[in-house]
């Protein structure tokens, strides 16, 4: 799963059905340090994550689409399924 | 599958419901001379791995097997513990 810091989100009228009432965030991957890399993709919500959040993002279809729409089946291959609070490097 | 170094942990209070009660992990990614490789990333544990120990990462579909196979939200599992670093054989 990828680490990653929310810096916004997209709104889209015209889309697939299926991502009817989801909310598409636009995030920023970053390292276990915090720094921020090149990396930055839109992950569909599942935890109702805001800007500004560390999320873990799963980049796989069937989790994506059954966390995000709680169906598998969906065009799509990003979820954030977690809110970090902590990161513990040793 | 890839062998990795566990190098850190990550707490998430708020997550997916069918993550409750699962371990998420740092790890780094390793070479097969164990050397890292790549940026670390987030795995989850299926097998009671802790920090500094060398294990093997499944990704895809095929990481949600180890638990819940159609409701677990993963796509980097940690399968397997590997004894220690002399373990690792290459000819």
């Amino acid at each position: 799963m990828l680490l990653a810091k929310v810096i916004g989100n997209v709104v889209a009228t015209q889309k697939n059905q299926r991502y009817e009432g989801t909310r598409a965030m636009l995030c920023r991957q970053i390292t276990p340090a915090g720094e921020e890399m090149d990396y930055t993709c839109i992950a569909l919500d599942s935890v109702s994550a805001g800007e500004g959040d560390i999320v873990l993002i799963a980049q796989e279809g069937w989790s994506a689409s059954t966390a995000a729409t709680g169906k598998p089946g969906a065009a799509i291959d990003s979820a954030i399924v977690g809110v970090v609070d902590q990161i513990d490097l040793f | 599958m890839q062998i990795a170094r566990v190098i850190g942990t990550v707490v998430a209070s708020v997550k997916n419901a069918k993550l409750e009660g699962r371990k998420f992990l740092i790890v780094q990614t390793l070479d097969a001379d164990l050397k890292a490789k790549g940026t670390p990333t987030v795995a989850l544990d299926a097998v009671g791995a802790g920090v500094g120990e060398l294990v093997f990462w499944c990704r895809g579909k095929e990481a949600s097997f180890p638990f819940k196979r159609d409701e677990t939200p993963t796509d980097c599992t940690i399968v397997g513990i590997i004894d220690s670093d002399s373990h690792v054989f290459q000819k």
